[in-house]
């Protein structure tokens, strides 16, 4: 295989996938193509076909139907070979917490089959990637969490997987030792590795080039965190600083020039279709309405804005089988 | 600081060790009547721990607690009388029913029956969860499981809710769905303490207390926090982020610099002056980028801004 060639033929390639189980279609005609060093954020309510998807591109789920091509492997085909070119990082994951760090990374290099100087070197770069050198001996549950991150993140590299898939890699660290890590992960990603990461935290999507938005088993959005913004909210954002709030809220809600109206920590969160031209006119409306100095202001709508419009509001589907559908996949997760 | 009526909770240099580890130190703080407090900070920063201490199932090393005028301490019975704490993993019986659980609730805090009925199809109707009263508490998605805990926690009618991280795992479309709810508990007087290893949810908190590394940080307003920025925040939209983070890093007045999906953003001192220079460099170096322009920092912006350097130093 040419360097040129794998450079040029994208990462992943997914058409028309599907699975079923048993009578629930958990996944249903998803398409779409990752290019190489992309960082593709997966987002979507539990249950929604993610980590379904995510399943059948690591090689540990069949396909029902549509193929998917993994670095150029289909994944019917030949799920071994895809397992061997890629990585996979859970926040759960599994560390040994009374190994030490250079044991750990040992072990897992020789579950990927690594040995002898090839090991060495590998173990040698995650050290050096994690920041971790000076402590290849201390043991891991010795390690805060930013660190353990890290290393999990180190061991989930030492087979220079092309592909590396990131289930929720960041939550609950500081936002510190956050920072660093996606720095971590735009530098392997400027190196070539295509990242998958799948979250439910917005912070974390933000960071992805893209972002495919999935819903019950079908692939709603997929584009650029601001292309998602800009897109899907069909309208504006104003903020309202006012009081009393609950008399502001109850006249919004009758208000011809407001979509849509929802409470936001003290404030009150406005959709109109033109913020510039409505901005006077609420201020006036709700002046009428014994609200006095309401201070409005655009906002930009934030990742979950456009997660909540593209997903919709209400309950997730209740067919037969959700429940049991979305049993299996979280349970696969941990 | 002083109690008045208008204190739900006062929390006086609170500390707690465990072994040798601070978990909180010399916490102090002042939850006001009908807001939502938010407790804002990564894992091991002392939430769990503070909210433990706040119900009475956790006793302080040291420090005092009045929790509706009540001393904690000397009076934890009644203290867990006038409140409810929602912990990390709250004890829903997975094979009853959203029914079920409710009623054993009701037992549990001796909810008068003639009073249950009507509490129940009224929350469950809030939650928004009155058509899966027949569905057995485990086939709930994670979000629903939440809202049930909610609600089983809110049966005998508290003035004062605690909620340890009722939205961990949960997905933005039912995180949303549950801030409505709290909000509605708001309008109703319910005072709420919450807390989020989410950054974002900051933002919903009428005031928050920042955490890190068991000790209150700041505590106030959003819009108070968001004022102690130094400096300002650029955004810059480039397909080449990491070209351009290189280009603008170690800058004069580049505070710092970090890559996100859609380009770059840029800690500076100044917003006008240094978004020009930048413009300039990027342009003489060839990279390639769309706009430049001041954003407003987030929770999480803050958070690095204001601790960045003393983690640095330490």
């Amino acid at each position: 295989m040419s360097t040129v060639a794998s450079l040029r033929s994208p990462a992943i390639e997914v058409e028309r996938l599907e699975k079923r189980f048993g009578r629930f279609l958990a996944v249903s005609d998803v398409s779409f193509s990752v290019r190489p060093g992309e960082i593709l954020g997966f987002l979507g309510p539990n249950g929604a076909g993610k980590s379904t998807t995510i399943r059948m591109l690591c090689g540990l789920l069949r396909p029902s139907a549509g193929r998917a091509l993994v670095d150029r492997i289909d994944v019917a085909l030949d799920p071994e070979a895809v397992r061997k070119r890629i990585g996979y990082m859970s926040q759960k994951f599994s560390l040994y917490q009374d190994l030490t760090v250079a044991e750990n990374l040992r072990f897992f290099g020789g579950i990927y089959g690594l040995a002898g100087a090839r090991l060495a070197a590998r173990m040698r770069y995650a050290l050096e990637m994690a920041e971790l050198t000076d402590h290849a001996d201390s043991l891991v549950s010795d390690l805060a969490g930013g660190w353990k991150q890290r290393l999990a993140l180190g061991c989930a590299i030492l087979h220079e997987p092309r592909i590396l898939f990131l289930d929720e890699p960041t939550s609950g660290v500081d936002p510190l030792s956050r920072r660093r890590f996606w720095d971590l992960i735009h530098d392997m990603s400027g190196a070539g590795v295509t990242c998958i990461v799948s979250t439910h935290h917005m912070d974390e999507a933000e960071y992805c080039n893209r972002i495919a938005l999935i819903d019950r088993g079908t692939l709603v959005a997929l584009g650029s965190p601001a292309e998602l913004k800009r897109r899907s909210l069909g309208g504006e954002l104003l903020r309202v600083e006012c009081a009393p709030l609950d008399r502001a809220l109850a006249a919004l809600h009758e208000c011809p020039l407001a979509r849509d109206v929802a409470v936001f920590g003290s404030t009150l969160h406005v959709l109109v279709d033109d913020a510039a031209a409505r901005r006077e006119p609420l201020i006036a409306y709700l002046a009428e309405h014994s609200v006095e100095d309401a201070h409005v202001t655009r906002i930009d709508p934030t990742l979950e804005d456009a997660f909540v419009q593209l997903v919709g509001r209400g309950e997730p589907p209740r067919e037969p089988g959700w429940a049991a559908g979305a049993g299996q996949a979280s349970g696969a997760q941990a | 600081m002083s109690e008045d009526a208008g204190t739900a909770v006062l929390l006086a240099g609170l500390s707690k060790r465990f072994g040798s580890v601070d978990a909180v130190q010399d916490a102090s703080f002042e939850v006001r009547r009908g807001e939502i407090f938010g407790l804002i900070g990564p894992d091991g920063a002392g939430k769990t721990t503070i909210l433990r201490v706040l119900s009475g199932v956790m006793a302080a090393d040291s420090g005092s607690v009045l929790v509706d005028g009540v001393d904690v301490r000397s009076n934890p019975e009644q203290v867990r009388a006038r409140i409810s704490y929602m912990p990390q993993r709250f004890g829903l019986y997975e094979d009853l029913t959203v029914d079920e659980n409710i009623r054993f609730y009701a037992e549990v805090f001796e909810v008068p029956r003639r009073l249950r009925l009507d509490r129940a199809a009224r929350l469950l109707g809030a939650s928004g969860m009155a058509e899966f009263r027949r569905r057995l508490a485990g086939e709930l998605s994670g979000g629903m499981k939440q809202k049930l805990g909610l609600t089983c926690s809110l049966v005998h009618a508290p003035r004062i809710v605690l909620l340890d991280e009722p939205t961990t795992g949960v997905d933005p479309v039912s995180r949303r769905e549950f801030w409505q709810i709290l909000y509605g508990l708001r309008a109703e007087g319910v005072t709420i303490v919450i807390s989020t290893a989410y950054f974002d949810e900051a933002e919903r908190c009428d005031r928050l207390a920042l955490l890190h590394q068991g000790a209150v940080r700041y505590c106030e307003s959003p819009v108070a926090l968001r004022a102690r920025m130094p400096g300002a925040l650029l955004e810059i939209v480039t397909p080449a982020a990491r070209a351009a983070r290189d280009v603008v890093s170690g800058r004069a007045g580049v505070l710092s610099a970090l890559t996100v999906g859609d380009g770059l953003h840029v800690h500076v001192d100044d917003a006008v002056r240094r978004g020009s220079e930048i413009g300039e460099a990027l342009r003489a170096r060839a990279v390639p980028f769309g706009q430049i322009r001041e954003v407003t920092p987030n929770v999480e912006d803050l958070f690095v801004a204001l601790l960045a350097p003393e983690a640095k130093a330490a």
